[in-house]
């Protein structure tokens, strides 16, 4: 026993290459602490995430046989409002035709829409800027230059397709997962 | 440096918030070195562990208020959610709900503590009178948290506690109104408790801060009564005492984990799993077992009003207590008279508490109505006649000696520890 102890006096006067009992008695103990106090604020975290009754409501089924061509539809999914809109045909020729150098964040029509359903485009509905929602999806408001949607807090312009063509706006309107059920039928989430 | 704190630190950083807000200093004097008595016990931890549960209490607090909708028509589905919906909403809630449990019964063995070992008496009068402050905001605090979920117990217990009110002369009943913010518990009642709820444990924290000053002004008692003498009567706080606090803690919290994960409801009513209905007052209704004792008190006066005073006197009698007890020796290790009264007081609360956990009926009545006079008696009676007639046993020379034994003959103590203050005197 005369050989550790004497270790741990010569350590306390101050050599740090020796290695005390005491030392390690302190880190076990600092570090039992600190994953017992993380463990301990883990659910208290994890408490404000989304709770099971809000994600239970992260689908949503849209019926689009009311929706004529031109005419757009707002529905509602994770409290963010989706523009469900029916394209004509002119504006579906405008959108695949638009060079991708005209753009900003440059996405050709066929990857906004799901293949063989070229009329139908649904984005989410809030400005890649700073979160407004654009006017345009009614036919009696603003479209912008471009045709498609028109953000009223800083004048940034989507086309058709929801492709930013003038900033502010950095990026292309987002899109949700959907999937269609029927000709008829999407299912958002 | 004129205007700066002279700083003992060397980190520039911490020095240079040390000579401009002297936290560092202060933290090393009232919890590294604070010179603390060499002989506590395992009851000197209680303190700590109620310093633990509030801060335990007023975390859980925060994040269920979060989720929590206090409306008459919301509030029990809301508590539902939490318990279902909500990613660790159980835990939560259970930690909330039986930490309160756990707050009363460290604060209970606290005070028992001061009972057994004087610590109310010269110099500490005014940390006791505190301590009682303390027990009146927690007791508020509880009841009105108890209220939140909307169950049953809840709108009941939420009745006939305003209500007391209504036992004062002449203006109970505007009193109990006012209280109400309208003509029965209902909806106005509910917002204004939850929002005492949230507030009272700051206030709380406040005085528990007060508790804590003037605890470091006059020191700690410890079970020998005695006062520190010499710097060989104590330890620096740290690490001797942190450590000792810790062990404690680490005890409290798997009795509080078993509670949490094993038994949650044990302590509850399952009364309170049925919503309020203001229109049936459950056949069986008792208040959580933490104010059992005070509940049978009220039970045992035939009397509205008699009833509701002497519950209310059976708190406000500690106030009073360092100058009921007229004995100048503090622990009831060398009082031979007091030692076994104290636990009379002791058996008495707990039969009170089985008084109000039963139906007042034939002999829970006689018994209720014993331990009241009891209550009373020890405390108006017995103790200020017992610091003239006993006759305490001969205290010793100081705290160092009994721990340490005669000189020489070594003791328990690390000898480097003791020789350490020994060096500084």
């Amino acid at each position: 026993m005369a050989e550790p102890l004497a270790a741990a006096t010569t350590a306390q006067h101050g050599q740090p290459d020796i290695v005390s009992k005491r030392d390690f008695l302190k880190l076990v103990t600092i570090s039992g602490a600190a994953i017992g106090a993380g463990a301990f604020a883990w659910p208290f975290i994890a408490s404000m995430n989304p709770s099971r009754d809000v994600l239970a409501l992260s689908s949503v089924e849209v019926d689009l046989t009311p929706v004529q061509a031109g005419q757009g539809i707002t529905v509602v999914w994770r409290g963010k409002p989706i523009f469900v809109r029916h394209r004509t045909e002119a504006e579906i020729k405008e959108a695949v035709d638009t060079p991708l150098q005209a753009m900003i964040e440059p996405v050709p029509d066929a990857d906004r829409v799901k293949p063989g359903h070229a009329q139908w485009i649904v984005v989410i509905g809030i400005c890649t800027h700073l979160g407004c929602v654009p006017l345009g999806n009614k036919p009696t408001d603003p479209r912008g230059d471009y045709g498609g949607w028109f953000c009223p807090c800083h004048g940034s312009q989507y086309d058709t397709a929801g492709r930013v063509r003038h900033g502010p706006a950095p990026l292309n309107l987002f899109l949700p997962p959907y999937a269609f059920e029927s000709d008829t039928k999407i299912r958002i989430g | 440096m004129a205007g700066l704190y002279k700083s003992d630190y060397e980190n520039p950083v911490i020095r240079w918030i040390d000579t401009r807000l002297p936290i560092f200093s202060l933290m090393q004097k009232e919890y590294g070195t604070f010179p603390t008595p060499r002989n506590f016990n395992y009851f000197w931890n209680f303190g700590a562990l109620a310093l633990v549960t509030l801060v335990i209490m007023m975390a859980t607090g925060i994040f269920l208020a979060m989720n929590y909708s206090p409306n008459t028509g919301l509030a029990f589905d809301s508590v539902q959610r939490i318990m279902r919906d909500v990613n660790y909403g159980w835990l939560l809630r259970y930690t909330h709900q039986n930490g309160a449990s756990m707050f009363f019964m460290v604060v209970y063995i606290h005070i028992f503590r001061g009972f057994y070992y004087g610590s109310y008496k010269y110099p500490r009068e005014l940390l006791w009178m505190i301590g009682v402050v303390i027990l009146l905001l927690m007791m508020a605090t509880a009841f009105m948290g108890y209220v939140l979920p909307w169950g049953q117990m809840s709108y009941w217990g939420a009745t006939v506690i305003t209500n007391l009110f209504s036992a004062i002369p002449v203006i109970g009943q505007t009193v109990v109104t006012w209280l109400w913010g309208g003509f029965s518990v209902d909806n106005p009642t509910l917002n204004r408790f939850f929002s005492l709820h949230y507030l009272l444990p700051f206030v709380l924290f406040g005085v528990v801060f007060l508790h804590v000053v003037a605890l470091h002004i006059t020191g700690s008692n410890n079970p020998l009564g005695i006062e520190v003498k010499t710097p060989q009567d104590t330890l620096p706080f740290h690490p001797y005492y942190t450590i000792k606090d810790s062990v404690g803690l680490c005890v409290f919290l798997i009795v509080f984990a078993v509670f949490v994960f094993f038994v949650p409801h044990t302590l509850g009513d399952p009364n309170n799993f049925i919503p309020a209905n203001p229109l049936q007052t459950p056949a069986d209704i008792v208040p959580e077992w933490y104010f059992l004792p005070f509940y049978a008190i009220l039970r045992s006066v035939p009397n509205k009003l008699g009833g509701v005073t002497l519950m209310f006197a059976s708190i406000l009698v500690l106030f009073v207590l360092p100058w009921l007890d007229t004995s100048p020796v503090r622990s009831a290790r060398f009082r031979p008279l007091y030692r076994p009264f104290i636990f009379v007081l002791v058996l008495s609360l707990f039969a009170l508490g089985a008084v109000g956990a039963h139906k007042p009926e034939g002999l829970w009545v006689v018994l209720g109505r014993v331990c009241t006079a009891y209550y009373f008696l020890h405390f108006l009676v017995i103790l200020p006649v017992l610091g003239v007639l006993e006759r305490p046993l001969p205290l010793p020379e100081s705290i160092s000696r009994p721990v340490l034994g005669p000189p020489g003959g070594g003791g328990p103590m690390p000898a480097g520890a003791a020789a350490k203050p020994m060096e500084k005197s």
